[in-house]
């Protein structure tokens, strides 16, 4: 099967820094694909690279396997949900939603019937005749995807559509967006720098760090079984050991990561920890402790009997959910 | 707490300017009016009220044979500029402002589109020493200037003649009603010379409003298929338009009212504000300069009515 973008060793240098670097990457046609890492790692110039607004300094981009150099943004069979929507703000949100149809040349009536379809998927029926400043912005950010929607793109890009609402919103229209997608069977591309909703919401995930991708795979494979530090320190905050403090810990000499919610506080046995701080976080606890001179995060279920700073814990976890890493970072 | 000097709350300046800012702070709207009212008396007396005042007087009439001022209502001296004469006037200052706005618009978007959009930095206030540096030297200067640029012993006749191209400055020349004797005493000079003088008033609010502009919208427009010009059409041009009016009510309005350069380049017929200042000044017939005057005032609020109404500012 014909990838819908593929990225084959593409670059993306502004002078000296090294955007995007040597990326090789491949997302399949209807897939949920969700780029993920920290402010300034590269993804966000992945996907400008992949509506056009950039153009690779090397390498080469395919989209359904047309290599798309050269292709300016309006003649590609893709649309974005920008960051901040990008809304017309002189238009009202039918003629938003219209704009795509509009440019084509479709004549009034089958647009803004279109339009106001494309209103109803996003449950924003009748809002046509306001203006973008009229909204709130989870409304807004429902416009900006039905106007993408709309001009049925087989590749929908989505650039942190979700980092300006609050959590409850966030939670909704990740659900929301997720049961759009596989209803209308697009491809969609998600930058995001936060790995709960990269985890929830894609099929699969690729995480960048310094313009390149660390490790791409299913969610679980990223949070189970992280390839470098990195992936496991940013995905997760995952502890992260060394291999000598490894081998301290009864383990074997290797660089490690060990979830915070592998490791149980027992009454006996065990490894001797400092509790240094614990954080209230409704459905858990997080504890920090200091074991063998090393700070390990920790998880409590709600229920068990937060330690106080300075009182001496005892940890243990199963050998099974220590997962050794190559060196690298 | 034994005493009220050792609450440390409470400690703090004793003294006039502190008992002051005290009562500004509980008092907000007491600074508020503080500041606003001189400027608000000099524009409420001074300069609103010397205008009602003009505009009164256009009400009146000028006795034909005293030529004394008849303090009676009538509409008279309205009915006066339709007749030929003065009616010519004003169609005439009308279309000069209105190509001169015009003119001005079509240059100052290039300009005020790249500022706005490409220059960074050093460029950024070039840019903005080129458009500022005009009006900071005298506005008689410029025109004077204008006037040996223009002469028929001037560098653009002798320019024209380097490149041989005469038969062209002189085909301009024939041409009916713009042309003349030469560019200096032409309509066309007239015309070349405003445009220079208003050009910045136009550039820079049309640069301010293409500033505003966000550049995601521009990329949003492609990515939903536009190309560049539907972009330029649908999205910046109608969020520019504000800023165009703006900079239009400025070259429009200093056009009609100017009566200096149309004195200095120029043929020898009447603008608006020659003629305003003829009748009060040589004339002594002020009602009809005041009549003249209101011109001006009435097409500028219908002109914005209009655009009000064509959605110009929609966008604001």
């Amino acid at each position: 099967m014909t990838p819908a973008v593929e990225f084959l060793h593409t670059s993306r240098h502004f002078g000296a820094v090294r955007a995007v670097d040597d990326v090789n990457l491949a997302v399949e046609p209807g897939e949920f694909f969700a780029m993920l890492g920290p402010s300034g790692s590269g993804k966000t110039t992945c996907l400008r690279l992949i509506a056009g607004f950039e153009q690779p300094t090397g390498g080469e981009i395919k989209i359904f396997g047309d290599p798309a150099g050269g292709v300016p943004p309006y003649r590609r069979n893709v649309n974005t949900v920008f960051q901040d929507y990008a809304l017309f703000p002189h238009m009202s949100i039918l003629d938003n939603v219209a704009y795509g149809l509009m440019v084509k040349g479709v004549d009034r009536a089958t647009r803004y019937r279109e339009a106001e379809k494309a209103l109803e998927l996003v449950k924003l029926p009748g809002y046509g005749t306001r203006k973008p400043g009229q909204l709130s912005g989870g409304q807004r950010q429902r416009v900006a995807l039905a106007r993408a929607l709309v001009n049925k793109p087989r590749v929908l890009l989505l650039d942190e559509p979700l980092g300006a609402l609050d959590l409850k919103l966030r939670e909704q229209m990740q659900e929301e967006l997720k049961t759009l997608q596989r209803s209308l069977g697009i491809t969609f591309i998600f930058v995001t720098h936060d790995q709960g909703e990269a985890l929830s919401m894609a099929d699969r995930v690729a995480v960048f760090n310094n313009g390149k991708i660390v490790q791409a795979g299913t969610p679980e494979d990223i949070y189970k079984r992280p390839e470098t530090r990195f992936v496991a320190d940013f995905v997760g905050s995952s502890n992260v050991v060394a291999p000598e403090t490894m081998q301290r810990f009864g383990g074997e000499a290797r660089w490690a990561s060990i979830r915070p919610e592998a490791i149980r506080v027992v009454a006996e046995g065990g490894l001797s920890a400092t509790t240094l701080v614990s954080n209230f976080l409704g459905s858990t606890t997080r504890l920090s402790v200091e074991a063998e001179g090393m700070k390990l995060h920790v998880m409590l279920p709600a229920g068990q009997p937060v330690p106080e700073p300075g009182e001496t814990v005892r940890l243990a976890w199963n050998a099974a959910d220590v997962h050794y890493m190559d060196g690298a970072l | 707490m034994t005493s009220a000097s050792s609450n440390a709350l409470l400690a703090g300046r004793r003294g006039f300017t502190a008992q002051l800012s005290d009562l500004f702070w509980r008092r907000p709207g007491l600074l508020l009016a503080l500041m606003l009212a001189p400027p608000l008396l000099w524009l409420g007396v001074v300069y609103i009220g010397s205008l009602i005042a003009l505009l009164a007087q256009s009400f009146f009439s000028i006795d034909e044979f005293s030529g004394l001022v008849l303090y009676e209502f009538t509409f008279s001296t309205y009915r006066q500029l339709l007749l030929a004469a003065n009616f010519d006037i004003i169609l005439r200052t009308v279309t000069m402002a209105t190509l001169v706005t015009l003119t001005s618009a079509v240059i100052a978007f290039p300009i005020a589109y790249y500022a706005a959009r490409y220059a960074h930095g050093k460029w950024k206030a070039l840019f903005y020493l080129g458009v500022m540096l005009p009006l900071w030297s005298s506005y008689l200067v410029k025109i004077y200037a204008w006037k040996l640029i223009l002469a028929k012993e001037g560098i653009l006749t002798w320019g024209f003649e380097k490149l041989h191209l005469t038969w062209l400055l002189e085909a301009i020349l024939a041409l009916p009603v713009i042309g003349g004797n030469s560019l200096s005493v032409s309509y066309l000079g007239t015309f070349i010379v405003f445009v220079y003088i208003w050009l910045p008033y136009m550039i820079l609010p049309t640069q301010a409003a293409l500033e505003r502009v966000p550049g995601n919208l521009v990329e949003a427009a492609g990515d939903l298929g536009a190309t560049p010009q539907q972009t330029f059409r649908t999205v910046i041009l109608p969020l520019a338009l504000p800023g165009i009016i703006a900079g239009s009510i400025f070259t429009f309005s200093l056009t009609l009212g100017d009566y200096i350069i149309p004195q200095i380049v120029g043929s020898s017929r009447l603008f608006i504000g020659q003629a305003v200042y003829t009748q009060q000044g040589t004339a002594g017939n002020v009602p009809l300069a005041a009549a003249f005057s209101v011109v001006p005032i009435l097409i500028m609020a219908v002109y914005l009515w209009v655009a009000k109404k064509k959605g110009a500012f929609d966008a604001l």
